[in-house]
């Protein structure tokens, strides 16, 4: 096995493709990631890639063999807890990012002390009721936190159709608005990772202050 | 008013609840801003809307 580079070394590969402000801004970030499925999952990876190196994760399940057409875990993960299995899937990108893990399933009365200080939160559930259950409640009671979340990825084609906007002050929506239930063809992974690309991007492009 | 960018004539004692239904969405998988600012869940069937509100109205779809 080859010795993995040092901290320094990291750091310095990313300072020099990106500039000091980029590379800067990207390694002070908090980011939350709620899910750990298709997008969460999927999400995580590109902005420990980026350079984000604290990100605070929470999914209750475990990998299953049905995640393996989207998500980025492999087979002998299976079985594995979604936190613990995407710690190590990060850790092999940046072993030196910091990942706090809540191995629990999220609420209103655990959301604001796990996401109360990041600077944004993705929401990455699958279910509507829950989806809206999260951005409700941080948008309530977490003053400052902005959330970028993903709402219809389903299927095939369309890769156009997928778009992020912001919809309020402090919540951006990614995705083609169409439930994964009226979508021919189900989760899939290159839609999904479209969405989930977008999300990621949004991310970025909001801790630059840039537009979505 | 004005919802998602629409004029739209409130019906009289419309509640944001009541608005929510009347476009087709279920309060549950909604999330929901009055002039700007978050409206908590637990005051949807408490605010009556004005002529003058501005309102957004995102709601979501399943798949993640």
């Amino acid at each position: 096995m080859m010795n993995i580079p040092s901290e320094d070394e990291m750091d310095d590969a990313l300072r020099a493709r990106y500039s000091q402000e980029v590379h800067g801004t990207l390694i002070r970030a908090k980011i939350g990631i709620a899910g750990l499925g298709g997008l969460g999952s999927n999400i995580a990876a590109m902005l420990t890639r980026a350079g984000i190196s604290v990100l605070i994760i929470a999914d209750f399940d475990v990998v299953d063999i049905t995640n393996i057409n989207r998500q980025n875990y492999c087979l002998d993960q299976i079985g594995m807890k979604k936190v613990d299995a995407t710690e190590v899937q990060l850790k092999r990108i940046n072993p030196y990012s910091t990942i706090i893990k809540h191995d629990t399933k999220l609420t209103p009365s655990n959301i604001p002390d796990i996401f109360g200080g990041c600077d944004i939160v993705c929401e990455a559930f699958d279910k509507p009721s829950e989806k809206a259950m999260l951005i409700n409640t941080i948008l309530e009671e977490c003053p400052g936190v902005r959330v970028v979340s993903g709402s219809g990825m389903a299927g095939y084609g369309r890769s156009n159709e997928i778009r992020t906007e912001r919809l309020f002050a402090d919540l951006y929506i990614c995705g083609d608005g169409i439930d994964m239930e009226e979508a021919e063809g189900g989760l899939m992974s290159p839609r999904v990772n479209i969405c989930a690309g977008h999300m990621a991007n949004t991310v970025i492009s909001i801790l630059m202050n840039g537009d979505p | 008013m004005r919802v998602n960018g629409k004029d739209l004539e409130p019906a009289s004692r419309m509640t944001v609840e009541d608005l929510v239904l009347s476009v087709g969405h279920r309060p549950d998988r909604v999330a929901v801003e009055l002039n700007g600012k978050i409206v908590p869940r637990s005051e949807y069937a408490h605010i009556a809307l004005k002529e003058d509100d501005s309102v957004e109205i995102v709601g979501f779809v399943g798949g993640g």
